[in-house]
């Protein structure tokens, strides 16, 4: 017993913290306790104006907030999805400026005034955006999770090929515009990954919006 | 993610200011900073973000070369016109980095400083000397089929992750670096990055109070460019082996050879003297063996990354065969 009450002890305002919201956590602890976590949690906000998919929208943010987190918890933009929250899995995939990037690997605050789309902002005028038309026409998925950032991630790639950027697999870098060959688009997209290995739906609706001869 | 206060930089001067404390960490694309912060490897109690810094522009210097600004993106340096057409192998070697969403953030100077991948830094429950000195190293012992094979210590077998830098080191570009006053100081990329030697926390000579400000490229060396990457996976992984090189051929004689390997070292990794043997003499098998048995001299395995040794060899042949084919 006296083992437990000093490990208890030990437990500080922080480790409280980063229990995050697991309620089996805050068994045992003193209500003065629970409102110290409360005030260190709302301490230092930063005030950041996040501009998502044409809506500008004031926060008071936690400078610690990953622009995902802010997404999903502060706007309720569930669309960017948390697979891995390291940059691995491309589930979060947003554009910034028009270009993507992992939204896990972010933070809000470093973002004020900067526009992002999200998978919600591309449908137009009630009109799913072509990839994503292309997506359900050729099955690119199975569970779903992986969608929306395959999806941001394809507009963005299918910009950056407008824009003349190569790739790795690009045999001649002098050249202004790479074909965006099968194995172009699949270099390409390889930051996001499909648990359910859905690769070549998804590689089949790209083709079919970047005019590449299937 | 442990709390910090969060300052933004209005000046290089005012950031290298700010950056005064070893508490400080700079944020730029903060792809692997915030990676390591969520992970409480990283644990600073200051960001600074110069991503509002005038930094971000690639200029032609006045002796054809380009000086690159600390903030210019992975994607963007990769396709600029000038680096694909007379820096090939700093392309290449960048677009055979990470993955077009990080390549999208992540920054030339961050590139640079990036840390080690060795899973024993990233894991706080592990010893490593490198995250808390004195700690031991997990990875003499342990899992280490990704280690370096050389410039390693008995305190440390990580590898410096990054392609850019070994591009960067063959082409013997120069980091451009500011201090609080204002004043700036150049260093050749060879001495940019430290060995562990008996102090492996300390990953390069940039001084704590200084913000890298550009990466200056002389003009394009004469000869044939190439990065070859051998990784377990075709795409978006750490490589096992890199060999970036500038071979230049005439008359059937090799005129110049550069050439510095990347995932074998803490640094990228450059060796004059192999490079030697290749110069004025005709490009042949038994000249690249020769050049390669120069490089690896030395070389030592842990038991899980032995195979790296005769992988490097073997990768360096064939990028000198790719370089040196008419």
């Amino acid at each position: 017993m006296d083992d437990i009450s000093e490990s208890y002890l030990r437990i500080t305002r922080r480790g409280l913290l980063e229990a995050g919201t697991a309620a089996v956590g805050l068994v045992g602890f003193a209500p003065e306790v629970l409102a110290a976590a409360k005030d260190s949690a709302s301490a230092e906000r930063m005030a950041v104006t996040l501009e998502v998919n044409g809506t500008s929208h004031q926060l008071n943010l936690d400078p610690r907030t990953t622009l995902l987190d802010a997404l999903r918890e502060h706007l309720a933009l569930t669309g960017p999805k948390k697979g891995c929250d390291h940059g691995q899995c491309g589930a979060c995939t947003v554009l910034l400026d028009g270009r993507r990037i992992n939204s896990c690997l972010t933070l809000a605050v470093l973002h004020d005034g900067q526009p992002i789309t999200t998978i919600e902002g591309l449908a137009k005028d009630h009109h799913p955006h072509p990839l994503q038309t292309a997506f359900v026409e050729h099955d690119g998925f199975q569970c779903g999770y992986c969608t929306s950032g395959q999806i941001c991630s394809a507009v963005g790639m299918l910009a950056e090929s407008r824009a003349g950027m190569p790739s790795v697999v690009t045999e001649d870098l002098a050249q202004p515009q790479p074909a965006l060959t099968e194995a172009e688009i699949r270099e390409r997209m390889s930051g996001n990954i499909c648990r359910c290995s859905a690769y070549p739906n998804i590689v089949a609706a790209i083709k079919q919006v970047a005019g590449t001869p299937v | 993610m442990r709390e910090f206060s969060f300052a933004r930089a209005a000046s290089p001067a005012q950031a290298a200011s700010l950056a005064a404390s070893s508490s400080t960490r700079f944020i730029a694309g903060g792809t692997n900073l915030l990676d390591l912060m969520k992970l409480q490897v990283e644990t600073p109690t200051r960001l600074v973000d110069i991503n509002r810094l005038p930094l971000d522009r690639i200029e032609d210097t006045p002796d054809g070369g380009l000086r690159i600004g600390a903030l210019v993106r992975n994607s963007d340096l990769a396709a600029d016109s000038r680096v694909r057409q007379h820096y090939g192998v700093l392309s290449r070697a960048l677009l055979s980095g990470a993955s077009a969403q990080l390549r999208n953030k992540a920054t030339t100077a961050g590139n640079l400083l990036q840390r080690t991948r060795c899973v024993y830094f990233y894991d706080i429950t592990m010893p490593c000397n490198k995250r808390t000195p004195g700690s031991g190293c997990a990875a003499l012992q342990g899992i280490n089929r990704m280690h370096a094979i050389v410039g390693a210590s008995d305190q440390c077998i990580a590898v410096h992750p990054s392609d850019m830098a070994v591009a960067m080191r063959v082409l013997d570009a120069t980091v451009e670096a500011m201090d609080a006053t204002g004043r700036n100081r150049a260093i050749p990329i060879a001495e940019f990055h430290r060995l562990p030697g008996q102090t492996p926390q300390i990953e390069s000579t940039l001084k704590q109070g200084e913000i890298i400000t550009a990466v200056v490229l002389p003009p394009p060396p004469p000869g044939v460019q190439v990065y070859r990457k051998v990784r377990d996976r075709a795409s978006y992984a750490f490589a096992l082996v890199s060999v970036g090189a500038v071979v230049d051929v005439a008359d059937g004689r090799i005129r110049s050879a550069r050439f510095a390997f990347g995932g074998i070292a803490p640094k990228p990794w450059r060796v004059p003297q192999a490079e030697a043997l290749l110069h004025g003499v005709a490009p042949t098998n038994a000249s690249f063996d020769a050049a390669g048995q120069a490089a690896l001299a030395g070389a030592r395995g842990y038991g899980g990354n032995d195979f790296k040794i005769a992988l490097a060899r073997r990768t360096l042949h064939a990028v000198l065969t790719q370089a040196t084919r008419t």
